[in-house]
């Protein structure tokens, strides 16, 4: 059933992944660091636009759910096996997805945007009066996990995105999604369930950004609400995606890189006016790139194509 | 009782907070997140003003309801007004505005950080208890209270009696067919941007006599705004207030009986079981 391009396809992303997991024989420890950064951010960013890509959903709750993984490490790595523990996450994330998508996915867009931006904060308030009634201040994960192990669980857990985005690509869910992304009504004119499926790939969404926390919780050894929460994660997770572009499956990764690298010079050389650029570049993205590198890239080849035509 | 009304006082000045952003949203049909960085903007001039020059909060409202108005007026027309021609429906102006609004949000507390610092600021205006029903209340609230009334009402008189109102309350209704009856369409949705901008700023102003605020909590704002709205309905003024009405009482209760931490968390409870119940609002019709 799949093409020779497919094939193609297929052989270029598993040889860019064999790839990138030589990084840590190569590269010194700075290197290493921005590399877990960037799988960390392309694991968020791919599958937060697998679902917000083709719905035009934009959800902001990417912070609640890698904080709640997060917190399943910190709580379960003494009770249970550390590799138990990230398929719980998703676990919990995907029902925690699932709970949020079936009290909002059902309405229109706008009720869903509300619900996740407060999502995290929802949640941290939660767990910080948990800890006020329990006394219990933060928690300390401290496991013989190093940089390289979470470098090369987020590699794998990336592949696991790409491959599950790609056959979503290919099922009847995404054919669902893509009609759903075009016009709702006509999608469920044509007999679509178009909040089961929308709730379904929501599911995988969160599921990934719990998995991601759980790997990354070992990285911070000592979390609290404040940081597993933060709100600022779920803001630059949509500014990448968006930057690179939703359309492709291999969008988001275009834009991660460079952000990444921008905003490491951004955090080293302005520390106090992050939350300041981070408008700007909200700005910058809705007025020049309103289809991210993607879009440029495809503007591009179009008139390029216009140009030989005539020539 | 002394948890009701404490919980009126403070849902007094949510509605009028709710009634800027339905303008903003129901009528003007952008939904602008960073309508609390105004409130926060609002309350800022409020210390200001009286921290330098011992004005009230009172007078205070009267410079910063203009400023507020201008201000988004030019927001409106720079920003918003290009993604309304460029919009094809309703959906992508919709996120266009939410990012952009959200892009603005974060450069309007990108700015109160930098040139005033993370500080909380607060100050003491009509810190004096009034006694009412045999419970003591903090004057200042009850003052905001009652300024929030004058204004709400007001509000309420301008947009069903006069014809400015009506042409808005009918944009609201049906932007399309609005056009077709020779009402201005571009003009008075700026207009309700605007006078959206300047309610919520007051309403700032208001609020800080009696609340703390910081650059960041103008999120949290937005929140329980866009909430209220949702739970009065869309574009619909008398379902705002009562709503605004209903999560002041609730969340004073939450505060008083359970933990002050968690007031975001009682507002989550109203919104999840208006989106099971009546998705439509208080007092909305089912859409067909």
């Amino acid at each position: 059933m799949m093409t020779t391009t497919e094939y193609r396809n297929l052989a270029i992303g598993a040889a860019l992944f064999i790839l990138a997991a030589c990084l840590p024989f190569v590269g010194g420890a700075y290197l290493l660091t921005i590399g877990v950064t960037i799988a960390m951010y392309t694991v968020l960013a791919t599958s937060w636009a697998l679902f917000s890509g083709p719905t035009h959903y934009i959800s902001l709750a990417t912070a609640a759910f890698f904080g709640l993984g997060t917190y399943t490490t910190g709580l379960g790595f003494e009770h249970l096996d550390y590799w138990l523990l990230v398929p719980l996450a998703a676990i919990l994330g995907a029902a925690l997805a699932a709970i949020v998508g079936v009290a909002t996915l059902r309405l229109s867009g706008v009720y869903f945007v509300i619900f996740t931006l407060g999502l995290a904060e929802l949640i941290r308030q939660l767990v910080t009066w948990g800890q006020n009634v329990s006394g219990q201040k933060g928690l300390y994960v401290l496991t013989d996990l190093t940089e390289v192990h979470i470098y090369w669980q987020l590699l794998v857990l990336a592949a696991l995105v790409y491959l599950t985005g790609w056959l979503i690509g290919r099922s009847r869910l995404g054919f669902a999604l893509r009609i759903i992304g075009d016009d709702e009504e006509v999608a469920r004119h044509s007999g679509i369930n178009t909040a089961r499926a929308k709730v379904l790939l929501f599911m995988v969404s969160g599921a990934a950004a719990a998995a991601t926390g759980a790997i990354l919780a070992p990285r911070y050894i000592y979390i609290e609400p404040a940081l597993a929460f933060t709100p600022m994660l779920s803001f630059q997770v949509v500014i990448m995606a968006l930057l690179g572009g939703t359309g492709r499956l291999w969008g988001p990764v275009v834009g991660v890189i460079p952000f990444t690298f921008l905003w490491e010079a951004i955090s080293a050389s302005f520390p106090n006016q992050t939350t300041l650029l981070l408008g700007l570049c909200f700005l910058a993205i809705v007025f020049i790139l309103p289809k991210g590198f993607v879009g440029l890239l495809t503007t591009i080849r179009t008139r390029m194509n216009a140009r030989e035509a005539f020539s | 009782m002394d948890i009701l009304f404490t919980g009126l006082l403070l849902g007094g000045t949510y509605a009028l907070i709710a009634m800027g952003l339905n303008l903003q949203y129901g009528m003007a049909r952008i939904m602008n997140l960073a309508n609390g960085e105004f409130l926060v903007a609002g309350g800022f001039g409020a210390f200001w003003f009286f921290t330098a020059g011992q004005v009230s909060p009172l007078l205070t409202i009267f410079i910063v309801a203009p400023v507020a108005f201008a201000i988004n007026w030019l927001i409106y027309v720079v920003f918003l007004r290009p993604l309304v021609k460029r919009a094809k429906s309703r959906g992508q102006l919709e996120v266009d505005a939410i990012l952009t609004t959200f892009g603005l949000a974060f450069f309007l507390v990108g700015l109160t950080l930098a040139f005033f610092g993370g500080d909380y600021f607060s100050y003491s205006y009509l810190a004096r208890p009034v006694t009412f029903i045999g419970e003591t209340y903090a004057l200042n609230r009850v003052v905001a209270f009652f300024a929030a009334v004058v204004i709400c009402g007001g509000l309420w008189l301008w947009l069903t009696r006069t014809r400015a109102g009506m042409s808005i309350r009918a944009i609201a209704v049906a932007p399309d067919s609005a056009r077709l009856v020779g009402i201005d369409v571009p003009r008075l949705s700026a207009l309700a941007f605007a006078l959206g901008g300047a309610v919520t700023a007051v309403g700032g102003a208001l609020i800080s006599t009696f609340l703390t605020l910081d650059a960041s909590t103008g999120v949290l704002f937005t929140l329980k705004a866009l909430i209220i709205v949702i739970m009065g309905g869309v574009g619909d003024v008398r379902g705002t207030v009562i709503a605004a009405l209903m999560l002041g009482i609730l969340e004073t209760f939450v505060a008083t009986l359970i933990d002050p931490g968690l007031t975001l968390a009682a507002a989550y409870l109203l919104f999840v079981a208006i989106l099971l119940f009546r998705p439509q609002g208080l007092f909305g019709r089912r859409q067909a």
